[in-house]
């Protein structure tokens, strides 16, 4: 409840944040939302609309209300409002979020494991280096690796879209892998799932490179522990001790880790779904900076803030959960 | 000790331990790096970095805007490497060796200005925060907290759009968004090193808390920052081609950037991919130097933390 009760004044100080930033655009709101349609009659009239010649406090207090009500105003490219624009895009970015994620922690967490096991081979080596290798590759460029080889040059998958332009079917959840399970077509939501396997890859890079040398690191320093000596000591097999002691333990700050991850793979969604032409909330975030649509700037920045920091939140609170150590204090 | 005594034999045989010969952090430091494989090669890749970045007008063969190539190219067929062009043409039949040479500068400016920026704006905020601690403290590190709840790339784009499409732009975007990085690390570095035995005997020989803090506290604890320097650099010149690739950089296409020039050749993908694997691989290495002399320096800095 107290961790809680922390997350008010984040979003709020965010919140105030925001609104001076749209307010600080140059030329103001009104100048940012007509663009070049601006004069001083049409910048006046769209003043008195917003209710922007009012008292500042005023106007933040009335965007704090909207915000709470989801309201982030309009969108200047499509004329919809905005949060019906991010609510349309998401489930292809969370889509995309799980796929790079369900990679990075099943590849990694294994692979860290495995070079902690074999500390100071080549298969810890070769993890090492890897993981530094891959924080040092920008997710665009990689992406772009990987599109080139496994479409371009291979065809093995589709360089770019949610699905092929053969299927045109609706989609009742907007997530289509599980729109085509949903609807008893399997043919349909392999495809999406072929669509997601390259941006995913590129996009789970960096937090794989992350949560194998997190895993390693820790599942190396349980190794050395006392309680494994024992346990060991006592005879037990070495699957008991690993599941009962070193993963157990090993594995806390991975789970701190992994969610940290999310920030990391939305801000990265953005250059990836770029990339793949991917039509997700981070290609469009990048479309509404080319036409300074601030409205979707602002909107996209404060729910994906409210989403790593309730994210963090709920690691932190799971900690407790998994860790009983965390829990009595 | 008496005369049998076999240690200080073993002394002077011995190559000098930190402990018993008493060398400075700085000097153990050093002589770890010079023996570490990683060191050598981040220190090869970044010197080798920044010698192309101020050798990039002597070393490359044409200018960063020259047009060697332009009747060669057509929107079809942008030839690749070959004996003239090393790295190949782009799509106006600009020498594409010149450009990646001269987008190092761009790259390498954009690096050290927006670290420079972050890190000392960052100590400075968490140096306040951490001498003066109380009130001060708490509503600094609030500060940060909301700073560090937006992801570091989106709040650089935000950042980005508001001050306008320049290079300035970016350096303040990217550093700003290492201001609560830097912040954090040397006010939680200050505090361990505060309340430390030594600061406690320091501070009951009736020395001031400012002599205490500027000589004593900042001294120690400032290897985290550089290292974290160092690392910052990495992700700086990648968030910085991050933002280029998303096309908030400057706004003078002439100038080589390597972000850009990545954006610029999607098109070419299938035709011409060499215009985007030179540019990336000059973006990794850049940033792998960077990376792995960070590591090695965390490990030199720090002999309890392994890799």
């Amino acid at each position: 409840m107290r961790r809680l009760a922390q997350l008010v004044p984040i979003l709020l100080g965010l919140s105030l944040l925001l609104f001076f930033w749209v307010r600080s655009l140059p030329g103001g709101p009104a100048a940012a939302l007509l663009g070049e349609r601006a004069t001083p009659e049409r910048v006046a009239q769209i003043n008195r609309i917003y209710g922007l010649d009012r008292p500042v406090w005023e106007q933040y207090l009335d965007f704090l209300g909207r915000a709470a009500r989801l309201d982030f105003g309009v969108s200047r490219m499509t004329e919809r409002p905005v949060t019906e624009e991010l609510v349309s895009r998401f489930p292809a970015t969370a889509e995309l979020a799980v796929v790079a994620i369900l990679f990075a922690v099943g590849l990694g967490v294994p692979l860290g494991y495995l070079a902690a096991r074999r500390h100071l081979t080549w298969i810890d080596n070769l993890s090492v280096a890897g993981s530094l290798i891959g924080v040092a590759i920008p997710v665009f460029f990689l992406g772009f690796l990987l599109k080139y080889l496994f479409a371009v040059q291979l065809g093995w998958l589709p360089p770019d879209g949610r699905q092929s332009p053969r299927l045109f079917v609706d989609h009742p959840t907007g997530f289509y892998v599980l729109d085509g399970l949903l609807r008893g077509d399997p043919a349909s939501s392999w495809d999406a799932l072929r669509h997601l396997i390259l941006p995913g890859i590129a996009l789970g890079t960096i937090p794989l490179a992350i949560i194998t040398r997190i895993t390693r690191a820790a599942v190396l320093d349980v190794l050395h522990k006392d309680y494994v000596r024992t346990a060991e000591a006592k005879g037990l097999t070495r699957a008991v001790v690993n599941r009962r002691h070193v993963l157990r333990n090993a594995l806390l700050p991975v789970l701190t880790v992994t969610g940290l991850q999310v920030g990391l793979l939305l801000s990265g969604a953005v250059l990836t779904e770029t990339v793949f032409a991917f039509p997700g909330v981070g290609s469009f975030l990048v479309d509404a900076i080319a036409a300074r649509d601030y409205a979707v700037i602002q909107g996209f920045i404060l729910v994906i803030a409210v989403i790593v920091v309730t994210v963090n939140l709920l690691v932190d609170l799971g900690y407790g959960l998994v860790d009983p150590r965390v829990r009595l204090r | 000790m008496t005369a049998a005594d076999p240690a200080p034999l073993r002394q002077r045989a011995a190559p000098p331990d930190t402990e018993q010969a008493g060398i400075s952090l700085g000097r153990d430091a050093w002589r770890r790096l010079r023996r570490d494989p990683v060191a050598i090669v981040g220190a090869v890749l970044v010197l080798l970095f920044v010698a192309v970045a101020f050798l990039a007008p002597v070393l490359a063969p044409w200018g960063p805007t020259d047009t060697p190539g332009k009747d060669l190219v057509t929107p079809t067929n942008v030839p690749g490497p070959s004996t003239e062009h090393w790295l190949g043409l782009d799509n106006l039949g600009r020498d594409e060796l010149s450009r990646v040479l001269h987008g190092a500068r761009q790259s390498l400016v954009v690096g050290v200005v927006s670290l420079l920026f972050g890190a000392v704006t960052g100590s400075l905020v968490g140096l306040v925060a951490g001498s003066f601690g109380g009130r001060i403290d708490n509503l600094i590190m609030r500060l940060m907290d909301i700073m560090l709840a937006v992801p570091g790339l989106l709040f650089a784009i935000g950042l980005a759009a508001l001050l306008g499409h320049s290079l300035t732009s970016v350096m303040i975007a990217v550093g700003t968004v290492n201001v609560p990085v830097f912040a954090r690390l040397l006010r939680g570095s200050m505090l361990t090193q505060r309340s430390a035995d030594y600061a406690l005997a320091i501070t009951s020989l009736g020395v001031r808390r400012r002599t205490l803090i500027l000589r004593h506290v900042l001294p120690n604890s400032l290897s985290p920052v550089i290292v974290q320097g160092t690392l910052t650099l990495a992700t700086a010149i990648i968030d910085a081609a991050g933002l280029a690739f998303l096309g908030l950089s400057g706004t003078d296409p002439g100038v080589p950037e390597w972000g850009r020039m990545l954006a610029e050749t999607q098109r070419y993908l299938s035709s011409a991919p060499h215009l985007a694997i030179f540019p990336g691989v000059a973006i990794v290495l850049a940033a792998l130097g960077f990376t792995l002399l960070g590591e090695s320096l965390r490990e030199a800095l720090d002999p309890t933390y392994r890799r």
